[in-house]
């Protein structure tokens, strides 16, 4: 790209003083330092998490296995692709912001504020989307229950709140589930193990949850939740930027530094995104 | 108080100015890491789906996600955070220290969490 920052200048004079010696403006360079910092946060999250993770000596949950609901799907077994989606948005709002950044190197206000917008839809997509995964999660699929004897037998289907198993058509469990004696009970038997039960784990809270042990959910929900703060402050910054644009703020300033800013904040959370898919998710 | 993003002799964005022909020309690089972007990810699902966990070929697959993730990263950050085209002085002032800091935090966390998986193995009741 054309600019300072390409230009060979003598380093005596480049460090000389009075003038940057990385060619960036201080806001620049300070959202480039807020972002460092802000990357070492979720590396640390994302250690944290492989640390637990690798710790555990249980099963732990896979990602394809507890994630493989699509909205209007109903019961369809579709792993992965709704989080697939999700990262497509994710990726196709980072083009539009970058687009829009292009545009405004041309001082072009009709292009930054067309690509701008679309930015700003796409963050809106991403956060419903990440809403209803949220909500499914904590609702959950059919679930398990605990006996006396300490065992868990998971459901194939739900018994809705309010019923029992003898209500639902073709009630089984299966017992010893993801091991290599594992068993499908069916008829009375499994209905009388259901009313002995002594929990219903159902969906996810922080203290418990249908997929592996407590950390799981909890990691899924402070990293989520934390890069999904993220993406809602940055459609919140992208938002006044906008206002900026259609107010010619930055045409009267003569450049839109500004734009490549919050872009450079906006590609720092797809950039979240692309590690938190890979090692929560496919790993 | 004075603001620096307003003294024009100063004004380093004012130099990443270009005109439409160079424009042009950053559009098609926008487009084909787009288009990277995406087939990247497509492989990963298809991956993701089609690979079981456990089986002998999910080793490989493990590390060709990790391999796949940090090609991306890397577009992301040199391209559309136009890292690549910054000073190699700012690029190693934001690289280095992050990679330098990172590496050491996998490597002790990876190390004491297996001798942690270790010991709770062996003395599980």
């Amino acid at each position: 790209m054309a600019g300072e920052a390409t230009k060979a200048i003598d380093k005596t004079l480049l460090w000389g003083g009075g003038r940057s010696p990385f060619s960036v403006s201080y806001g620049k360079m300070m959202m480039w330092f807020f972002l460092v910092s802000d990357a070492l946060t979720f590396s640390g999250l994302l250690v944290a998490y492989g640390y637990a993770r690798q710790a555990y000596t249980g099963a732990w949950p896979i990602g394809e296995e507890v994630f493989h609901a699509f909205p209007f799907a109903g019961h369809a077994h579709l792993p992965l692709l709704y989080v697939a989606m999700m990262t497509f948005i994710l990726i196709i709002s980072s083009v539009t912001m970058v687009l829009a950044v292009e545009a405004g190197h041309r001082m072009d206000r009709k292009g930054v504020t067309k690509w701008l917008a679309l930015t700003i839809v796409g963050g809106f997509i991403f956060l419903g989307s990440q809403a209803w995964e949220w909500g499914h999660f904590i609702h959950g699929s059919a679930g398990y229950i605990t006996t006396d004897t300490n065992a868990q037998y998971f459901l194939v289907e739900e018994v809705p709140h309010g019923k029992t198993a003898a209500d639902v058509e073709g009630f089984a469990l299966i017992a010893n589930k993801g091991q290599e004696n594992e068993s499908t009970i069916t008829g009375d038997k499994a209905i009388s193990l259901f009313n002995e039960r002594i929990d219903y784990v159902q969906g996810a809270n922080m203290t418990i949850n249908e997929y592996g042990p407590p950390q799981y959910a909890n990691f899924f929900f402070f990293i989520t939740g934390f890069h999904g703060f993220h993406v809602f402050s940055g459609v919140v910054i992208n938002i006044i930027v906008f206002f900026g644009v259609i107010k010619g703020i930055y045409e009267k300033r003569g450049h839109y530094e500004m734009v490549e800013k919050t872009g450079l904040y906006w590609h720092f959370v797809d950039l979240v995104w692309v590690f938190v898919f890979t090692f929560f998710y496919l790993i | 108080m004075e603001r620096d993003d307003l003294i024009v002799n100063d004004s380093y964005s004012v130099d990443a100015r270009h005109d439409e022909a160079h424009g042009k020309q950053i559009r098609k690089k926008i487009y084909f890491v787009t288009i990277l972007l995406s087939v990247i990810t497509t492989v990963e699902v298809a991956l993701g789906i089609f690979i079981k966990q456990g089986t002998d070929f999910w080793p490989v697959v493990k590390w060709s996600f990790i391999a796949m993730t940090l090609v991306k990263a890397g577009y992301i950050v040199l391209v559309f955070m136009h890292l690549g085209d910054e000073r190699k002085s700012l690029r190693y002032v934001i690289l280095l220290p992050y990679a330098i800091f990172i590496l050491y935090l996998l490597f002790i966390g990876v190390t004491e969490s297996s001798h942690l998986n270790d010991v709770w193995l062996e003395f599980q009741p």
